[in-house]
């Protein structure tokens, strides 16, 4: 019988990680794991303590890459979550607002994003400033068009080094994969 | 009857769309763009970005590539226009109602559960399918196949 979750199929990747992601740990890590997000999504808020942990069991052997996928037909905020993402990146914090967001799911309206701003000690004037910035939007826009490319067909959709996962999403399912890939780098 | 493959002559059909409006296969072809068959189970599916609004969120690229698309599921049209309506789809989305499946029937890919398979089909402005796709069931295809497939048919062209 066939299976009616997957065809076997490799999606690759077409775009390169570069100065212009968001990304934690080693640059040389033998593992890197991009995740394509959508702050809005329960999905990706369910896969947010996942990845983490993954992270923080691996983070000498993996590199963390988030690049945003905001579904903005069925998530009238997540474009704006992923801008005040970026914005706070301006301000060297991606990862304080990228941890936010996904704590505080459902406070993503226009006021909730200026809050976790605040929360997090931003420059308000320069982040309502950068919220605005045409570039940054724009930035977005690429990061979803090559995402659309690569294979992305919802969120969160994760990569790991270079291909797709289509994998179970539990941290024992990853966290085998992880160390697989892992040992096939030592092994180069 | 197995889905239709490449070169195959395109059937001709009429649905009706969200607000209701005929849509005639043939008509559509005529503004000179290919046209996306987007063949799915059934509306509303869990999983977030599903196929039709990830096609929602393509739109974009497939413009810039000249084409259109339509989305099909045997739905009746209420079902259909709540969808469409929940997960803002802009593009026409088309009920396959009555009699049931018969354009999917006609594409090869009707079920014997009652639903449409998960299909793709690139329609050229002359009526010929130029790319046939069939997923697995519960696999989103996701959008790359036909952007490379779209982009494919104007290398081809220039």
């Amino acid at each position: 019988m066939t299976d009616p979750t997957t065809t076997g199929e490799v999606h690759r990747l077409r775009a390169p990680i570069s100065d212009e992601d968001w990304w934690r740990g080693p640059a040389t890590a033998p593992v890197t794991l991009v995740e394509y997000a959508d702050y809005e999504c329960p999905h990706c808020q369910a896969m947010y303590p996942v990845l983490e942990r993954l992270f923080n069991s691996y983070r000498d052997h993996m590199r963390f890459v988030v690049r945003h996928f905001p579904v903005t037909s069925s998530h009238p905020h997540a474009a704006d979550a992923a801008l005040a993402a970026e914005a706070a990146g301006r301000q060297g914090r991606f990862w304080e607002m990228h941890r936010r967001l996904f704590e505080h799911p459902g406070k993503l309206a226009p006021e909730d994003l200026l809050a976790h701003a605040r929360a997090i000690g931003l420059d308000m004037g320069r982040f309502e400033d950068d919220i605005n910035d045409a570039a940054l939007r724009q930035k977005i826009e690429e990061d979803k068009r090559l995402g659309l490319r690569s294979g992305v067909n919802g969120t969160p959709t994760l990569f790991i080094n270079g291909v797709r996962y289509d994998g179970p999403r539990s941290f024992e399912a990853l966290a085998d994969v992880i160390e697989r890939e892992a040992h096939k780098g030592g092994q180069r | 009857m197995p889905a239709l493959e490449v070169g195959a002559k395109a059937p001709d059909f009429e649905l009706t769309d969200t607000e209701g409006k005929k849509v005639h296969l043939y008509d559509v072809l005529k503004e000179g763009k290919p046209v996306i068959l987007a063949f799915y189970p059934a509306a509303f599916s869990p999983v977030c970005g599903d196929e039709m609004s990830l096609f929602q969120e393509t739109l974009g690229e497939f413009e810039r590539l000249g084409a259109r698309i339509v989305g099909i599921s045997v739905d009746n049209y209420w079902s259909v226009a709540a969808f469409a309506k929940a997960k803002g789809i802009k593009y026409p989305l088309l009920s396959d109602f009555h009699p049931k499946g018969a354009v999917a029937r006609k594409y090869g890919v009707m079920r014997d559960d009652g639903i449409a398979e998960r299909a793709l089909f690139i329609i050229d402005p002359g009526g010929t399918v130029r790319y046939s796709y069939v997923s697995p069931i519960l696999e989103n295809p996701g959008a790359d196949r036909l952007l490379e497939a779209l982009e494919q048919m104007r290398a081809v062209r220039a």
